[in-house]
């Protein structure tokens, strides 16, 4: 064994279970004594992505493979697709509808909080079809963060 | 690694292992095997909400006694806010305070007091901005500890400076031994607690190595004798507390003291869990302020309180309705140094994790998620431990047998056909 891996359905039609997969991998990562710094950039990257995928795109999947020197988070959903995700990453961008932002999202900080808190993300997305996000964390330093 | 020495404790003549603590407990601390519960002394939080839970009174805090006051020649009663609350029709804190003495205290000194000055205290110390935000009070042990065994990320976020109890132990012996030209050894500082987690936060502090209080009584032990000792008239003015001090004695009243609206108050254990996973997940952006306390309603209530909490809550409002608005300042205050800050930081104890290397830790979680899928999920509590998740990680750590599981004992073919559902049944 090299790697631990877990799943979680990401309802997107239940607003209120919005951040369960990430509130479940935390309770994980402590009992497997990961760094607190680590727990919290983790947690807070899958909660943004989560939040997204029930947002932006109905749902889908989140896979996290671990291994003692890192963690690899993949959010895949079959939304609507990001068209511009250069667009998408800057701060403040954001196309959440006007009940959604009254709930106190979309401020368009997701996707660039994800990138603040991940040492390597990656975003694929096809218009019609869906929007795979790939984030890795480091445990133990790992290699430095590329510039952005 | 520290010694753990807890006020809760088991009653074994009494308890009957009926398992309706072991859910309640936030730390997942206590475990039922033959038929008596078990707590698992580092994860313990003093909480006292299996206390408040127990149905056969087996669990029980332990305090001083009353004799207690008899080792000293000298003896300071220290009343905790909420400690005003528990009178009918107090129109005055006077009343008690002169009760105080009347039951044979020399000297009282209010612990509203020092909470005054803890709120000047704050203040300060949050207009420096040295502090990462939101600031997260440590005035209720419960909680402290809890972030100390659940919350390593959150430990920075911990306000360290002593809660308002140590602080008035440390000024009033400090006082009584000028007053009195006694030695230190001589003066006793007797704390009125609402619970246990403040006995065992002065038995074995955190963020001090020796804490100023000498002895802990329970509310409860010294109420029914303090009755007949109120009286209203010909008492002398003793109080020296405004509003902000008592008003610590419920939950939301140490933010009050704030004078700033930025704050979140919360109460009750669960809500309490509540809002510090939401602060690590960064959810609170724009709060300064966050006063937890484990108890339902805050001080008030504390499970050694005689009074119903929501009850204790608005005596204490109609108290303090014509005091001004605070009595005791920084300036004023007779200080120094080590009164009031922290002597040693909070350190992160890992008692939930699986094993000292993250290797190891994710072999035995493995090993953790495979026993899990052989149980059933019920969480029902029947093999002694809080959950199916509970039990595998007791499993894996070699506390426990799978075989605990009252399921596995059970064969589908015992169930009479009445009741056997439509479906088909599992494969083999
Ligand atoms: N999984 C997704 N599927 C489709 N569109 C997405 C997805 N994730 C993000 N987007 C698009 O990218 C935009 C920016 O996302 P981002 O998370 O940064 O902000 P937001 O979700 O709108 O607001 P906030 O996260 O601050 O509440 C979104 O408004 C949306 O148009
Ligand atoms: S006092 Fe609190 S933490 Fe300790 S065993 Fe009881 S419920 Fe658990
Ligand atoms: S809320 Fe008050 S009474 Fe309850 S545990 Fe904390 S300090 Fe004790
Ligand atoms: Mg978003």
């Amino acid at each position: 064994m090299s790697v631990l891996k877990w799943t979680y359905e990401v309802d997107g039609t239940d607003f209120t279970r919005a951040g369960e997969a990430s509130s479940n991998l935390k309770k994980k990562l402590r009992a497997l004594g990961i760094p607190a710094e680590v727990i919290r950039k983790v947690s807070i990257a899958l909660y943004e992505g989560e939040i997204n995928m029930v947002i932006h795109a109905d749902g889908g999947v989140i896979t996290i493979e671990m291994s003692p020197d890192r963690i690899d988070m993949i959010l895949a959903d079959h939304g609507k697709g990001i068209p511009d995700i250069e667009q998408a990453m800057q701060a403040g961008w954001s196309t959440a509808a006007d009940e959604v932002r009254s709930l106190g999202f979309g401020a368009g900080m997701g996707l660039p909080n994800m990138k603040k808190n991940s040492d390597e993300m990656r975003i694929e997305s096809t218009v019609g079809v869906g929007t795979t996000v790939y984030m890795t964390v480091y445990i133990n330093g790992g290699p430095k963060k590329a510039d952005a | 690694m520290q010694e753990f020495f807890h006020s809760v404790t088991l009653d074994w003549d009494k308890c009957k292992g009926c398992i309706n603590c072991i859910k309640r407990c936030p730390t997942e601390a206590i475990r039922v095997r033959n038929k008596k519960a078990y707590i698992i002394a580092e994860r313990c939080i003093d909480c006292g909400e299996c206390i408040r839970v127990c149905p056969h009174h087996a669990k029980r805090a332990t305090c001083d006694s009353l004799d207690i006051l008899k080792n000293y020649s000298y003896t300071i009663a220290l009343p905790a806010p909420s400690f005003m609350a528990q009178f009918n029709n107090l129109e005055d804190v006077d009343i008690v305070l002169n009760a105080l003495i009347a039951f044979g205290f020399n000297e009282v000194y209010e612990v509203a007091k020092a909470a005054e000055i803890v709120s000047a205290a704050t203040r300060k110390l949050m207009a420096t901005h040295d502090l990462p935000r939101p600031v997260i009070s440590s005035a209720c042990p419960a909680v402290t500890r809890l972030i100390r065994v659940r919350f390593p990320g959150l430990i920075d976020h911990v306000l360290p400076l002593h809660a308002p109890i140590e602080v008035a132990a440390r000024v009033a012996k400090r006082e009584a031994a000028e007053k009195t030209g006694l030695p230190p050894e001589k003066i006793g500082a007797i704390f009125i607690s609402p619970c246990p987690a403040k006995v065992t936060a002065t038995k074995m502090p955190l963020g001090t190595d020796v804490s100023a209080v000498d002895g802990v009584v329970a509310v409860s032990d010294i109420y029914s004798k303090l009755l007949p000792l109120m009286h209203h008239d010909s008492i002398e003015y003793m109080s020296e507390t405004g509003k902000i001090g008592l008003s610590w004695g419920s939950s939301g009243g140490e933010c009050s003291g704030l004078i700033n609206d930025n704050y979140l108050a919360a109460d009750g254990i669960e809500n309490v869990i509540r809002v510090l996973e939401d602060l690590e997940d960064e959810k609170f952006r724009d709060v300064d302020f966050i006063e937890l306390n484990a108890c339902s309603g805050g001080c008030v209530g504390g499970v050694l309180n005689v009074e119903n909490p929501y009850v204790a809550k608005t005596k204490l409002y109609r108290i303090r309705k014509h005091l001004p608005v605070s009595l005791n300042h920084l300036e004023t205050a007779d200080l120094v140094d080590g009164d009031l800050d922290w002597d040693t930081p909070l350190e992160f104890v890992p008692v939930l994790k699986l094993d000292e290397n993250v290797w190891e830790a994710m072999m035995k979680m493995e090993q953790v998620e495979e026993i899990l899928q052989s149980l059933e999920g019920l969480d029902c509590g029947s093999c002694g431990a809080p959950s199916c998740r509970a039990l595998a990680e007791d499993v894996v750590r070699g506390l426990a047998s799978i075989d605990d599981c009252i399921f596995r004992c059970k064969n589908h073919d015992d169930v009479p056909a009445p009741f056997r559902t439509g479906g088909e049944e599992k494969g083999e």
